[in-house]
């Protein structure tokens, strides 16, 4: 499977130029861009482990893309995304979020299903390589 | 236009008879709006021999505190105080039968955080005085003192994109079709194919409810798996609107009840339930952290014509008060009325903090909405991918695209479907963000992405040219760049 979470997960994977040109596009909005990584994509995974803290200082795109090329040298099996935060009053929330990496295999995941009474079902989504630990998951970390 | 002399001594105000309502005091042209007042622009169309000032004061005086003939018992309150002013009266650009009439009302003339006691003053009784041709509530300013009595929408755009991890792009619907026939299971099987194909919500239409070909239980149940089984496929958060528009009250919280209990993250209601009943789902959906949608079925009835009724950008005020996080609000482009610049200013009603006066959208007041949450404007009806440059343009990232036959009739099967609107939206949204200018290019980005999408280019053979262009009805009077489609 390919995990679609992102804004732009139905496209090929992005270049590093096109990378490059969404992180100026949230620079010239004002935006605090960051790096988060994960191992563990379920879609209800709110916290994503965060390589160092949005970059609220950082105007130049190349230092944000030596980033995200450290925190893919660090870990080239984990999905990894690029957000972009707005502290605008009234927003206070991210802006734009895509994937720039992800493991070669995409398990993807199971679908529990519990049998309750009146036919309901209680749904689990289960990751498949979330069974083993972290750090173990995908490729040969 | 007439003066008009208000009897200063209250025994010649008040004597029993009947007099002008320009007379009774309801016009006052000299009066400045507090910042408190509600307000008010109708415009009016007078039957002919009728003072467009007495005709102002007349709908002042029914939608506050007049009747027809005067009343002694007016003097057992502080009656000045409560009568509405009519303060401004001007015509119509373009018009000589129709004037702009401005309306001030005191905030003690309304129940705190009722829309129901809103309009029954505000569109009680007036709409059907005799003196007048037609009427139209073009538009409100609610007060801050009063905004804040009202919970506005239980989840707004930001938390909701939080909840469903989604960023940076208008998110993709469709309505089920053919939107009445269907057996449950057949119509989970729409929704799955539509949910794993790419999109992030499917929607019950406004009149499926519980019929004798599928009932409301089972299809709540079928569309559940089907969320859950595309969720497990893409590794993303969907939704469907279950609609819960029934009968009654304890009808609808029953629904509402096993939507939740069934997991789902959204319920869905229709205009038609009314206002009070939509405070209360909105009440219900801030108490159980679900998304609350609105369908607007019913509003054409009286939106689209401009001289009498309501514009939907009141509607689209009322509604964001009464607390609904969805609210279907035009597309521009698709099968429905909407011209550019009035829908335009829907949405901004509906998303922005603060509405500066901006005539040419069609927003006479300044409004500031004191931090009340945003409402998420929802584009459906008659929008296909080819239109994707179009939409994004006019419409910006903070809505939702619904392509129901754009999703569903597309010649590959309804995963194509959702797929080839996907891309043409992420693709769209890049390209804008690299600095493109989608406007002109669109059309050449789109069959760019179709290379390497097969269902995106067998849509746009099917549906590129298709265009709906006709004259809108609803157009504002102040536009000052041609509004076609």
């Amino acid at each position: 499977m390919r995990l679609t979470q992102g804004t732009f997960s139905f496209l090929p994977d992005l270049s590093d130029t096109q990378i490059g040109a969404q992180i100026e596009y949230c620079l010239r909005n004002g935006w605090a861009v960051s790096v988060e990584y994960t191992d563990d994509p379920h879609p209800r995974n709110t916290y994503w482990d965060m390589w160092g803290m949005p970059m609220f200082d950082l105007k130049d795109a190349a230092g944000v893309m030596a980033e995200v090329t450290a925190c893919r040298h660090a870990f080239p099996d984990h999905y990894i995304k690029v957000n972009a935060f707005d502290s605008s009053h009234g927003w206070e929330a991210l802006r734009l979020s895509f994937i720039v990496n992800r493991p070669k295999d995409e398990p993807g995941f199971a679908l529990e299903r519990q049998e309750g009474a009146g036919r309901q079902v209680r749904y689990t989504t289960r990751s498949y390589a979330a069974d083993r630990p972290s750090g173990e998951r995908y490729g040969a970390d | 236009m007439k003066h008009v002399t208000v009897p200063t001594d209250p025994r010649d105000r008040y004597r029993a008879g009947v007099m002008k309502y320009a007379e009774m005091g309801y016009w006052e042209p000299g009066y400045v709006p507090k910042d408190t007042d509600v307000l008010a622009l109708f415009r009016i169309t007078p039957q002919e021999g009728v003072d467009p000032q007495e005709a102002a004061a007349a709908v002042a005086g029914e939608s506050s505190t007049a009747t027809w003939t005067v009343v002694w018992t007016d003097r057992l309150t502080a009656c000045e105080w409560y009568r509405a002013k009519a303060y401004k009266v001007e015509p119509v650009p373009g018009s000589t039968e129709q004037f702009f009439a401005y309306i001030a009302y005191d905030l003690d003339l309304f129940e705190p955080g009722s829309i129901a006691n809103l309009t029954a003053s505000i569109i009680g009784n007036v709409f059907g005085f005799k003196p007048l041709k037609a009427l139209r509530l073009e538009d409100m300013r609610i007060p801050v003192a009063y905004v804040k009595t009202f919970p506005g929408p239980a989840t707004g755009i930001v938390v909701e994109r939080e909840r469903l991890d989604k960023f940076g792009r208008p998110l993709l619907g469709a309505t089920v079709k053919p939107k009445l026939g269907l057996s449950g299971k057949n119509y989970g099987r729409v929704v799955y194919e539509a949910l794993k194909g790419g999109l992030d919500f499917t929607k019950d239409d406004e009149n499926i409810n519980s019929q004798p070909f599928m009932h409301w239980r089972d299809r709540f149940l079928y569309c559940m798996e089907a969320v859950n089984r595309a969720q497990a496929a893409t590794g993303e958060i969907k939704g469907t609107y279950l609609n819960v528009t029934a009968a009654t009250m304890e009808e609808m919280y029953e629904r509402a009840e096993f939507a939740k209990e069934l997991g789902s993250n959204i319920v869905m209601i229709d205009l038609v339930i009314g206002y009070t009943a939509i405070q209360s789902m909105a009440k219900w959906a801030r108490g159980n952290d679900m998304i609350l949608h609105l369908h607007r079925a019913g509003h054409s009835t009286y939106t689209r014509q401009k001289s009498h009724g309501v514009s939907f950008r009141v509607i689209a005020k009322w509604m964001r008060l009464a607390g609904v996080d969805h609210i279907h609000a035009g597309t521009v482009v698709g099968k429905l009325e909407g011209d550019p610049n009035s829908v335009q200013g829907f949405y901004n009603v509906l998303r922005e903090d603060l509405n500066p006066v901006d005539l040419q959208r069609g927003i006479f007041f300044e409004q500031n909405w004191a931090g009340l949450r945003k409402c998420m404007p929802v584009a459906s009806g008659g929008i296909h991918a080819g239109q994707m440059h179009q939409l994004l343009s006019y419409l910006g990232d903070d809505c939702i695209l619904q392509f129901g036959g754009g999703t569903i009739g597309h010649p590959m099967g309804i995963a194509a479907g959702a797929a080839a609107n996907r891309v043409a939206l992420e693709a769209m949204v890049l390209a804008r963000n690299e600095g493109r200018d989608i406007w002109n290019e669109g059309p050449q980005i789109l069959v760019d992405a179709s290379r390497h999408c097969q269902p995106l280019k067998a849509a746009l053979d099917t549906w590129g040219d298709v265009t709906f262009n006709y004259a809108s009805t609803d157009t504002p009077d102040y536009a000052v760049t041609p509004t076609a489609a």
